[in-house]
C-alpha cells in the first residue's frame, strides 16, 4: 500500500496512515490558503492604506453583519468538517480488528519490553508480522510512558495503573522509530526502539530463535550479546566508566560497599537478585532507579549474563583498572 | 478634590462616593467567595470521582464517622450563622452593644465546632483512620479505604482552616465595633465577614451529608 | 504638544524608596510587576537558549540529562508562571486599566498592592526551588512521576501555588474596577477593547486559579503525606491529575493570550486611525473566547486513554474556540481597510502578531483534530504551536504593547528608528526558531527529549541559530529602551494621535490619573468624527 507523502510527514507505514495523512494534508492546504489570504490582505491594506498626510477623518465602517456572518459560517462548516473526518480516523484507531495478534507491551525506566502470545519476549525490539493487525495492551511499571510509532501514526499513554490499547497493521516488511513520547524521567529520550515489520516466514523464525535463544554460542558470548539487548549498557559500562549504574568492569569478585552501609562480595548469588530485585540491595553511591527484571530474563539467559560480567573481571592479576567506583 | 468636604473618613480617596466603595466591597466579596468555592470543588470532583470508584468502600468507611458529633456540628454552625446575620441588623440599627454580643456568641459557637472537631479527630487518629500511607485500621471493608479517609482529613481540614480564618476576621469586627468603629452608615467590613462567614456554614451543609450521612 | 516634562507625575511624587514599595498607586504597582516580569522573562529566555545549545546536535552538547531534564522544566514553570500569565494583566492591565475607563485607581489598591508582594513571594519560593536543586518533571507536573520525583517538586508547586493567589486578587479588582469604577459616561460598549479582554481574562483567572490551587495542595500532600489521591499504588488515579490540572491550565492559555488579542485591537484602531470594525464582535468573542475555555480542558489527554466519546465531545468543543479567534482576525483585517496606516514600532508588532498568531491559530486546528493530534501529540508540533501563540501572540502583543505605552508610562520616547529594527530582528529570529519546529514535530520528533535521532539534525540547528537571531533583536530593544530613560525625547501627551482616554491625561500621568474626573461622550475609536487634536480640546489635558 503505497501512502501519501507531504512536506511534512514522515513516510507512513501502517493501514490507518493514509487516513491520517489525507486529512493532514487536507488541513495544510486549508491552513496555507487561509494564511496566504490573510497575509496577502495584511499586505495589500499595509501598502495601500499607508499613512500619506496629516490626519484626517477616515471612514466609520463600524461593522458589516452579512460580512461576519460569513467569516462565522465558512470556517465554522470547515471545521465541522474537519472534526468529522478527524473522528472517524480516531476511530479507526482505536477501535481494534477481532482477529489481531496481540502483543503485551510494558514500558519502564528506560526501556520497552514485549511479551508475545507464544511466550517470547523481546526488549525495545518489537517483531511484527507484516500484513496482520496487532494488538498492543500497554502498561507501565512505574510513571506514565507513551508508545509513539511516527510511521504509524499511533500512539497512547502506558499507564501504571490500567491497560489502554491500541492497534496497527504494517503492510510492508521494514524498520520503524519507537519512541517514548510522555516525559518519564533521565533516559526519556533514549527510551527509543524499534519496530521490526518482517514476513510471516520470518516472524515463525524469530519466534522459534528467541525461544532457544544462544544455542550454539559460548555462555560468555551469548552475554555479550545480552548485555546489548536486554539494554544492561544503557546505566552499566563495561569499560570502567560510572553510568547511572556502576560498571561491570572488575566488579565481580570485589568487595563493594551498599547504600546504607555494609559491604557485600559480588558473586553470582548478588548478581541473580540484583537483576531480579535491584533495590534490595544497591552499591553505595548511586540512586535505586534499576527496574526488576523478574519475568523478563529466562534462567539460561541468566547464567549466560552472569558469565559475561565474570569475564570482565580477570582474576589473576591486577591489571591497574581501578576498582568499582564505590 | 471638589468633594473634599463631604469627603467621610472611612470613604477611600478613589471612590466617588460610599455607595460607590460599599458596592464594590460587596461585589469583591462574592467574586472571592465564587474562588473559594471552586477552591472546594476540586476536592468535592475527587469525592465524585472516587465515590464513584468504589462505592462500597465509601458505603463502609463513612460507618466509621461520628453521626451524633457531625449532627451537633451542624446545628452550632447554623446557629452561629443565625448570631453573625443578627450582628449585622443590630449595627444596621445603631445597637452596638447587643452586635458585639452576638459577635462574642457567634466567636463562641465556632469554637465550640472547633472543640468537637477536635475530638472527632483524636478519636480517629487514636484508631488509625488517617489518610493515605498512615492508614492502619483495619475495620473498614473494601478497597483502598484510606482514600476515603484522605478525602475526610482534607475537606473537613481545610473546612475547618477556614473557620479559623472566619473566627479571626470575626474577632477582629468585633474589636473594632466595640471601639466604634462602625454604624448603621459604615458596616462594610462586619458585613463582609458575615458573608464569608455563612459561605464557611454552607459548605458544611454540602459536607455533613456528603460524608456522614451518604458516604 | 509640549516638550516639557510634567511637573506632576505618578514617577516622582512622592519620592523615596519606600514610597514606591508601599504605594497603592496602580500605575507604579504596574511598573513593579514590569519590572518583575521582565526578570522573569530574562531567567526564563536564558534557560530557553540553554535547552536550544543542547540540541544543537545530536548527542550530549553541554548538559548531562538530568540537568537539561531541569532546565526545559524551570524554563517552562518561570515562563508560565512567574511571567507570562502576570505579563500582560498585572503589567501592563494595570497600568492602563483605571486610565482606560477614566478611574482614579483599581477598586482596591491595597490588595493590588498585596497582589504584587504575594508575586514576589511567591517568585522567590519558585527561585528557591531552582537552587535548591531545580525540578525535573516538566512544568506540566505531571503524577506519578512528580510525585516520586526527589528534586523540589514541593519547592516549586508551592511557588505556582502562591503565584496563583497574586492572579485570582489581580483578576477579582479588575473585575471589580470595570463594574463600579467606570467614569461617568463610560457605558459597556464605549470601553476600550483592551478593558472587554483584561476583563474576560480575569473572568478566567477567577474561575480556573482555585482549582489549580487545589490541585497543586493535593500534588504537595501527596508528596508529604502519601494520600494516595494520585498515586496508583495506593488505588489512586494519575489522570485525575491531569483532568485538574488541564480544567486550570488549559483556560490559563487564555489568560495568557487574550489580554494581548485587547492590545492588538488598541494598535491596529490606533495606528490605522480607523474605527475598529465590529466592536461587539470582537468585545463578545473575548467572553465566548473566555467560557469556551474551561470546556475543552480534554483536548489535552486524546491519547491518555480517556473514553473515545469524551475525545470526540472535546475535539468538538475545541473547534468551537477556533471561531471567535478567527472573528478577531478578520475584524482587525477589515478595520485596516481604507485605513491610514502608518509602521510605527508597536504597529510592526501588531502586524507580526497577525501574521504569527495565524499560523498559532491555524496550527491548534490541526492538534485539536481527533487522528492528526494522535500523531502530533507530544511532539515538537506541540512546541512550535503553542510558541507561535504565545510568544507570536502574547509576547508580540506584549512589545507591542509596551512599545506603545512607553511614552505614557515613563514620559520618554525610545528610539523608533532602533525600534523598527529590533522588531524585524525578532520577527524573523522568532519564526526561524519555531517554524522548523512544526515540521520536526510532524515527522516524529517528541518533545522534552535531551537527545535526538540524526535525521532530525539539520531543523533542530537551524532552530538554535534563530534563537540566537531572536537574542540579539531582544538586546537591541533592552538597549535603547534603558538609553530612552535619559536620551528619549519627551513625547508629549498623545505622541500616537490615538483617540482613548489615557492619552488625555499628561504623560507620565499625576497620581489621581486625571486633573478632573473626565465625562465620556465618544468611543475610544471615532475617528471617522475626529482626531486626536480636537479631543484634546474637549477634555482639556491633566494637571499642568
Amino acid at each position: 500500500m503505497d501512502t501519501t507523502r507531504t512536506l511534512f510527514l514522515p513516510p507512513g507505514g501502517s493501514t490507518v496512515a493514509p487516513e491520517v495523512d489525507a486529512l493532514f494534508n487536507f488541513l495544510v492546504y486549508v491552513a496555507i490558503a487561509f494564511f496566504v489570504l490573510i497575509m496577502t490582505m495584511v499586505i495589500v491594506f499595509a501598502v495601500r492604506y499607508r499613512r500619506r498626510g496629516p490626519q484626517v477623518l477616515t471612514p466609520g465602517i463600524s461593522h458589516n453583519t452579512a460580512l461576519e456572518m460569513t467569516w462565522i459560517t465558512i470556517p465554522l462548516i470547515l471545521v465541522g468538517i474537519v472534526f468529522v473526518w478527524g473522528f472517524r480516523g480516531y476511530l479507526k484507531q482505536s477501535v481494534v480488528p477481532k482477529d489481531a495478534l496481540e502483543v503485551r507491551v510494558t514500558g519502564q525506566k528506560w526501556f520497552w519490553s514485549f511479551a508475545y502470545p507464544e511466550g517470547a519476549t523481546s526488549i525495545n525490539e518489537l517483531v511484527v508480522p507484516a500484513g496482520k493487525p496487532i494488538k498492543l495492551l500497554l502498561s507501565s511499571q512505574d510513571v506514565i510512558h507513551s508508545f509513539y510509532v511516527p510511521d504509524f501514526r499511533i500512539k497512547r499513554d502506558a499507564l501504571p495503573n490500567r491497560y489502554t490499547i491500541t492497534w496497527f497493521e504494517a503492510p510492508r516488511p521494514g524498520n520503524h522509530h519507537l519512541f517514548c513520547a510522555e516525559y518519564c524521567g533521565t533516559k526519556h529520550s533514549a527510551m527509543i526502539g524499534t519496530v521490526r515489520v518482517v514476513s510471516d516466514r520470518e516472524y515463525q523464525q524469530w519466534l522459534e530463535s528467541t525461544s532457544a535463544s544462544g544455542t550454539g554460542m559460548s555462555a560468555v558470548d551469548f552475554g555479550a550479546k545480552l548485555y546489548v539487548s536486554k539494554t544492561c549498557n544503557s546505566c552499566h559500562s563495561n569499560d570502567g566508566r560510572a553510568m547511572n549504574g556502576p560498571t561491570f568492569r572488575n566488579l565481580y569478585g570485589h568487595d563493594v560497599e551498599m547504600t546504607g552501609g555494609g559491604r557485600v562480595i559480588v558473586d553470582e548469588n548478588y548478581l541473580r537478585e540484583s537483576i531480579l530485585d535491584p533495590r534490595a540491595k544497591v552499591v553505595a553511591g548511586y540512586q535505586p532507579i534499576m527496574p526488576t527484571f523478574q519475568g523478563l530474563i529466562k534462567t539460561h539467559e541468566m547464567d549466560a549474563l552472569i558469565a559475561y560480567i565474570k569475564s570482565l573481571s580477570p582474576t589473576k592479576e591486577d591489571d591497574g583498572q581501578p576498582a568499582p567506583r564505590p | 478634590m471638589s468633594v473634599a468636604a463631604d469627603h467621610p473618613a472611612f470613604l477611600q480617596h478613589h471612590f466617588a462616593d460610599p455607595r460607590q466603595q460599599h458596592e464594590s466591597a460587596k461585589l469583591g466579596m462574592w467574586l472571592f467567595l465564587v474562588t473559594e468555592i471552586l477552591l472546594f470543588g476540586g476536592l468535592f470532583c475527587a469525592y465524585a470521582v472516587y465515590r464513584a470508584w468504589y462505592p462500597e468502600m465509601f458505603y463502609n468507611a463513612h460507618k466509621a464517622l461520628d453521626v451524633l458529633m457531625g449532627g451537633i456540628n451542624t446545628v452550632v454552625l447554623i446557629t452561629s450563622s443565625v448570631t453573625m446575620a443578627l450582628a449585622i441588623r443590630s449595627l444596621q440599627r445603631d445597637r452596638r452593644r447587643p452586635a458585639v454580643g452576638l459577635l462574642l456568641a457567634t466567636l463562641l459557637l465556632a469554637s465550640v465546632f472547633l472543640v468537637i472537631k477536635y475530638f472527632e479527630y483524636s478519636h480517629k487518629i487514636h484508631l488509625g483512620q488517617l489518610p493515605g500511607k498512615y492508614y492502619h485500621f483495619t475495620g473498614v471493608p473494601g478497597t483502598n479505604p484510606h482514600i476515603f479517609f484522605s478525602i475526610y482529613f482534607m475537606m473537613t481540614g481545610l473546612h475547618g482552616l477556614h473557620v479559623l480564618v472566619g473566627m479571626g476576621v470575626i474577632g477582629w469586627v468585633m474589636v473594632r465595633t466595640a471601639r466604634g468603629a462602625y454604624s448603621h452608615v459604615y458596616y462594610t467590613p462586619v458585613e463582609l465577614a458575615g458573608l464569608y462567614w455563612h459561605l464557611v456554614d454552607m459548605i458544611w451543609i454540602f459536607l455533613f451529608p456528603l460524608l456522614y450521612l451518604i458516604g | 504638544m509640549d516638550n516639557q516634562p510634567p511637573v506632576h507625575s505618578y514617577l516622582r511624587e512622592p519620592s523615596g524608596l519606600k514610597s514606591w514599595l508601599l504605594t497603592r498607586d496602580h500605575k507604579r504597582i504596574g511598573v513593579l510587576y514590569l519590572i518583575g516580569i521582565m526578570t522573569a522573562f530574562v531567567i526564563g529566555g536564558v534557560l530557553a537558549l540553554m535547552i536550544r545549545l543542547e540540541l544543537l546536535r545530536p548527542g550530549p552538547t553541554l548538559f548531562t540529562p538530568d540537568t537539561y531534564n531541569k532546565i526545559f522544566t524551570l524554563h517552562g514553570a518561570v515562563m508560565i508562571f512567574l511571567f507570562i500569565i502576570p505579563s500582560i494583566p498585572a503589567a501592563l492591565g494595570n497600568f492602563v486599566l483605571p486610565l482606560l475607563i477614566g478611574a482614579k485607581d483599581v477598586a482596591f489598591p491595597r490588595l493590588n498592592l498585596a497582589s504584587w508582594y504575594i508575586y514576589v513571594v511567591g517568585t522567590v519560593v519558585a527561585l528557591y526551588s531552582i537552587f535548591a536543586g531545580a525540578v525535573d518533571t516538566g512544568w506540566t507536573f505531571y503524577t506519578p512521576y512528580s510525585t516520586q520525583s526527589t528534586t523540589t517538586v514541593t519547592a516549586m508547586t508551592l511557588g505556582a501555588f502562591i503565584l496563583g493567589f497574586s492572579s485570582i486578587l489581580t483578576g477579582l479588582n479588575f473585575i471589580v474596577t470595570v463594574h463600579k469604577l467606570r467614569a461617568p459616561g463610560m457605558t459597556w460598549f464605549r470601553m476600550p477593547l483592551m478593558v472587554w479582554a483584561l476583563y474576560a481574562t480575569a473572568v478566567i483567572q477567577i474561575l480556573a486559579t482555585p482549582v489549580l490551587g487545589i490541585t497543586l495542595v493535593l500534588l504537595i500532600l501527596e508528596r508529604l503525606f502519601g494520600i494516595g489521591i494520585f498515586d496508583p499504588a495506593m488505588g489512586g488515579d494519575p489522570v485525575l491529575y491531569q483532568h485538574f490540572f488541564w480544567f486550570y491550565s488549559h483556560p490559563a492559555v487564555y489568560i495568557m493570550i487574550l489580554p494581548g488579542m485587547g492590545i492588538i485591537s488598541e494598535l491596529i484602531s490606533t495606528f490605522s486611525r480607523k474605527t475598529i470594525f465590529g466592536y461587539r464582535f470582537i468585545a463578545f468573542s473575548s467572553v465566548a473566547i473566555a467560557l469556551l475555555g474551561f470546556l475543552v480542558w480534554g483536548h489535552h489527554m486524546f491519547v491518555s486513554g480517556q473514553s473515545e466519546l469524551a475525545s470526540m465531545v472535546f475535539s468538538a468543543l475545541t473547534f468551537l474556540v477556533a471561531i471567535p479567534s478567527g472573528i478577531k482576525i478578520f475584524n482587525w483585517l477589515a478595520t485596516m481597510y481604507k485605513g491610514q496606516i502608518s509602521f510605527t514600532t508597536p504597529m510592526l508588532y501588531a502586524l507580526s502578531f497577525l501574521c504569527t498568531f495565524t499560523v498559532g491559530g491555524l496550527t491548534g486546528i490541526f492538534l485539536g483534530t481527533l487522528s492528526v493530534d494522535v500523531h502530533l501529540h507530544d511532539t515538537y508540533f506541540v512546541v512550535a504551536h503553542f510558541h507561535y501563540v504565545m510568544v507570536g501572540g502574547t509576547v508580540m502583543a506584549l512589545l507591542g504593547g509596551v512599545h506603545y505605552w512607553w511614552p505614557k508610562m515613563f514620559g520618554r520616547m525610545y528610539s523608533e528608528f532602533w525600534g523598527r529594527i529590533a522588531a524585524i530582528i525578532i520577527f524573523v529570529g522568532f519564526n526561524l526558531t519555531f517554524f522548523p519546529q512544526f515540521v520536526l514535530g510532524s515527522q516524529g520528533m517528541p518533545r522534552r527529549y535531551f537527545d535526538y535521532i540524526p535525521e532530525y539534525h539539520s531543523l533542530h540547528a537551524t532552530s538554535t541559530v534563530g534563537s540566537w537571531v531572536m537574542t540579539i533583536g531582544f538586546l537591541i530593544m533592552a538597549a535603547y529602551l534603558i538609553r530612552s530613560f535619559s536620551h528619549g525625547a519627551i513625547p508629549g501627551d498623545n505622541p500616537w494621535g490615538s483617540l482613548s482616554l489615557e492619552w488625555t491625561t499628561t504623560s507620565p500621568p499625576p497620581t489621581e490619573n486625571f486633573a478632573v474626573t473626565p465625562q465620556i461622550t465618544h468611543g475610544p475609536y471615532d475617528y471617522d468624527q475626529m482626531t486626536a487634536a480636537s479631543t484634546l480640546a474637549r477634555h482639556g489635558t491633566g494637571a499642568r
